[in-house]
């Protein structure tokens, strides 16, 4: 059985790979043939990308530092996924845990960093948590379907963290920038190497081999594939479907909340409002194309933790604004889409 | 009237499914005004012969005529210009269309200004012939099933269909339905039409059919004239003399000592959604007694399994097992104190297709085989390798995914998981619906063991026969209440009846 399970792993992360390459490939073709037809120079960009990402160790290690917000969302879009439940709120409640931390943070500045951090770490998994519970319930429930919930959760969230720091936390020191004060340094995740790659980059790979031993070692594991593969056989073998749909929900906005608990207090070190550039709808992406697979989920995050480095290379190199990456995403996610429903259709 | 050429005929049909044979008939033919029945347990070859005639399925070889004429049919669509219609057993009426609408959109070359007035006309005159009361601006939704039969036949008839297939047409009718389907059929026979009768139940084939055509293996066994058909000839060759009906067995000793393994007392449930809502049922079940539970589906024969599962929780009234409060236990907490469940269809109630049938044979364990935050996989091995040797099943492999599975072997998989704990309550629902009459009488068996080994068995059929063989007592339910109880004594059809359809009471019955 462990082998089994091992084995199989492997080949949906060989599979994972193999359709990524594919996927990037055609993708890539697409995004240079519009850059060409904007008067810039793809080659020269992609090879900048891979001379900056592959050529400096700083390079290097701002790819790490982006691929921790990825594989924490995704890992919060797979493990719904495996109850047959669709999350897209990453990016709302990766803004939640941000806010729940920063209110702690600024609350209990005068702890050590021994007791703060802990703290901050539990509020941030709780804030996301809390976020996507509201989701969960109102899918136990049978009130509303948990895409749309969570899609529009996902527009109230940045709203909830605009008013803090425009209101009540305002730094008094920028009036002019809307931002919350600066978190203490106990209140700072460790930073390594004098890079920007932190703690945070541990806590994704627990939630990653957590959520590996939760679905192959586990019954629980078991009950929520049996949900996934028919919820209605699991409900009538007495499997608490309402109880594991709130569970895994508030586990999921976890996961997210702790993206953003990494993003305000390793990163920006105080809460701020473009907390992320959508790292809650890539980690979806990610998860998709890794079909839930652990290692796919790796795989997959550090393919688009290079993609958005063609976005950075982009806007330094050829005057184009960060944005223009997310025309390379839109593709990729066109081409997805594209793939699935020829498959389903051939089926 | 059984004059002229026959209507269809097949020669040398070959069906192949892989490396299935599906279908191997030598000759098989319809002439005007006859009934044909096509006898057979499931598997046997029925609904591919059937198929192939009505075009949906292509014979890899063989040669279909009609009216002598070689016919080449490769569609459904085929199959109806040359005047071939069937009837489905799920009906392919549009429910929120009336009547006039769901026949008029059957016809092949309906003008874009239909000529009501004349489609009318005809409707009627077969309407009445068919004995259908209902309105022709009656939306379909609101007619009964046997009713949305006759709309079917009558929408076929129209659409000029000289053979008509009719595939288990008596399986989603109750017993006062059937008669009404036969007199229909009587008067299309009396019309010249030639009609295909796809059933297994013999007592229907040897009322109705002039012919009896019996499959068995793809191929036709014989084919009797109804006047030297006998029940014994049809069963031996049917089953090839390996099948013997059992005697029914003598109803054990009522255990006096013992209280009640099931007791509702005033239970009703809230309906809604699509559910019937119960209505005041006071049952008691002793262990060591098998109580059948009769009335037309849809009656809340689904919803009493539920209760008692504890998917659906009691709105007023108590649900007690085996002396507790059971009300408010969760489905995992009903299993654990000793429910077994076996339900209709394996596939989609009780097993889980992407997952291998040893996590299949885990879920609904509950806390049975827990080691820590796992599952001990070697007990639970063990103890189901034992429950496949004492039900006789072949054991499958354990990790193959249950989707690769047959319909059998996953109902056998699912027969294993349920008996390895000797259950103490058995709810089955409709436990039998699909299975061939060999796995029939396995599963009848295997409710009896549990019975004589003192298991308190509930089962849940729309098949009265099957009800009086197997049942120490039957309830009817209609509309969510229990409209009657019966002994062995009164195991009567015309007795039962009535009371399915809500037509009897109580004072009748008796």
């Amino acid at each position: 059985m462990p082998r089994s399970a091992a084995t199989l792993c492997l080949e949906s992360a060989l599979g994972a790979a193999s359709r990524a390459a594919l996927v990037t490939l055609v993708a890539l073709g697409a995004f240079a043939a519009l850059l060409t037809a904007a008067g810039k120079d793809p080659l020269k960009a992609y090879v900048d990308t891979i001379a900056y990402v592959f050529g400096n160790p700083y390079g290097f290690s701002e790819l790490l530092v982006r691929m921790i917000p990825l594989l924490l969302t995704a890992v919060a879009v797979a493990l719904p996924s495996r109850i047959g439940l669709i999350n897209v709120g990453g990016e709302g409640q990766l803004y939640m845990g941000a806010w729940l931390t920063t209110a702690g943070a600024l609350s209990l500045s005068d702890q050590p960093a021994y007791v703060l951090l802990p703290v901050l770490t539990l509020l941030g998994f709780v804030g996301g948590g809390l976020w996507a519970l509201i989701a969960g319930v109102l899918r136990a429930l049978r009130l509303v379907n948990e895409t749309i919930s969570t899609l529009l959760l996902n527009y109230v969230a940045p709203m909830i963290v605009g008013f803090f720091i425009f209101g009540p936390w305002r730094s008094p020191e920028s009036a002019s920038y809307p931002q919350s004060p600066a978190f203490v340094d106990a209140a700072r995740l460790p930073s390594f190497f004098h890079t920007r790659v932190n703690a945070g980059l541990f806590y994704a790979f627990v939630c990653l081999l957590l959520y590996w031993l939760l679905m192959t070692r586990t019954r629980w594991g078991l009950e929520m594939r049996a949900i996934g593969g028919n919820p209605e056989a699991a409900r009538q073998l007495g499997v608490p479907v309402f109880r594991i749909i709130l569970i895994v929900m508030f586990l999921a906005g976890g996961v997210a909340g702790l993206a953003g608990m990494v993003e305000v207090t390793a990163i920006q070190g105080r809460l701020v409002s473009e907390l992320s550039p959508g790292y809650g709808f890539i980690g979806f992406l990610v998860a998709w194309l890794a079909g839930t697979s652990a290692v796919g989920i790796v795989v997959m995050a550090f393919l688009f933790a290079v993609i958005s480095s063609v976005g950075d290379i982009l806007q330094i190199t050829q005057g184009l604004p960060f944005a223009v990456v997310n025309i390379l995403m839109a593709v990729i996610l066109f081409i997805v889409l594209a793939r699935r429903s020829v498959g389903s259709a051939a089926r | 009237m059984t004059h002229g050429p026959p209507l269809i005929e097949a020669d040398g049909i070959v069906k192949r499914f892989g490396s299935l044979l599906a279908n191997d008939v030598a000759h098989f033919d319809v002439r005007p005004g006859e009934v044909v029945s096509l006898l057979g347990e499931n598997g046997a070859g029925k609904s591919t012969l059937a198929k192939i005639l009505y075009g949906y399925y292509a014979a890899d070889a063989g040669e279909i005529r009609v009216r002598g004429e070689r016919v080449d049919i490769s569609s459904p669509r085929d199959a109806r210009a040359l005047g071939i219609g069937m009837v489905f057993q799920t009906f392919t009426l549009i429910p929120a269309l009336s009547v006039f609408e769901n026949v008029a959109l059957f016809q092949s070359d309906l003008p874009a200004v239909m000529r009501r007035g004349e489609i009318l006309a005809r409707m009627r005159h077969y309407a009445d012939r068919f004995h259908l009361a209902a309105d022709p601006w009656q939306p379909v939704r609101q007619l009964a099933v046997g009713e949305q039969q006759k709309v079917e036949i009558l929408k076929q008839v129209l659409a000029g269909a000289r053979v008509l297939i009719l595939d288990e047409p008596t399986k989603v009718l109750a017993p006062q339905e059937c008669e009404g389907l036969f007199r229909t059929i009587a008067e299309l026979r009396a019309e010249g039409f030639g009609i295909v009768l796809i059933t297994h139940k013999l007592r229907e084939v040897l009322s109705s059919a002039d012919r009896i055509a019996v499959m068995r293996q793809a191929r036709i066994a014989g084919t009797f004239d109804r006047r030297e058909a006998t029940q014994e000839n049809l069963l031996r060759l049917m089953f090839g003399g390996a099948l013997v009906a059992p005697a029914r067995r003598t109803s054990p000793p009522i255990h006096d000592g013992h209280g009640y393994a099931l007791e509702l007392r005033e239970v009703s449930t809230l309906g809604g959604s699509g559910a019937m809502q119960l209505r005041d049922l006071s049952i008691a079940f002793r262990p060591g007694e098998i109580v059948g539970v009769a009335g037309v589906s849809g009656n809340g024969q689904r919803e009493l399994g539920e209760l008692i599962l504890g998917l659906r929780r009691p709105h007023a009234g108590t649900k007690l097992l085996w002396g507790e409060d059971a009300s408010r236990w969760s489905v995992a907490t009903v299993r654990e104190k000793g429910v077994a469940s076996i339900p209709d269809d394996p596939l989609a109630l009780a097993c889980v297709p992407g997952l291998t049938v040893r996590e299949n044979l885990a879920l609904g364990t509950g806390v049975r085989y827990r080691a820590g935050l796992g599952v001990d996989w070697q007990a639970l091995d063990g103890d189901m390798q034992r429950s496949f040797a004492r039900l006789k099943f072949p054991r499958p492999n354990f990790e193959a995914r249950a989707a690769t599975l047959s319909g059998g072997n996953l109902q056998r998989v699912v027969l294993a998981r349920e008996f390895a704990h000797a259950p103490k309550l058995i709810v089955a629902l409709y436990p039998t619906r699909g299975l061939d009459a060999r796995s029939t009488m396995t599963v009848r068996a295997l409710l009896e063991d549990a019975r004589d080994g003192d298991a308190a068995v509930l089962i849940v059929s729309e098949d009265l026969d099957e009800l009086f063989a197997v049942s120490d007592r039957l309830l009817v339910l209609y509309r969510g209440a229990i409209a009657g109880e019966f002994g062995p004594r009164d195991f009567r059809a015309e007795a039962v009846g009535p009371l399915m359809v809500g037509t009897g009471d109580r004072a009748d019955a008796a």
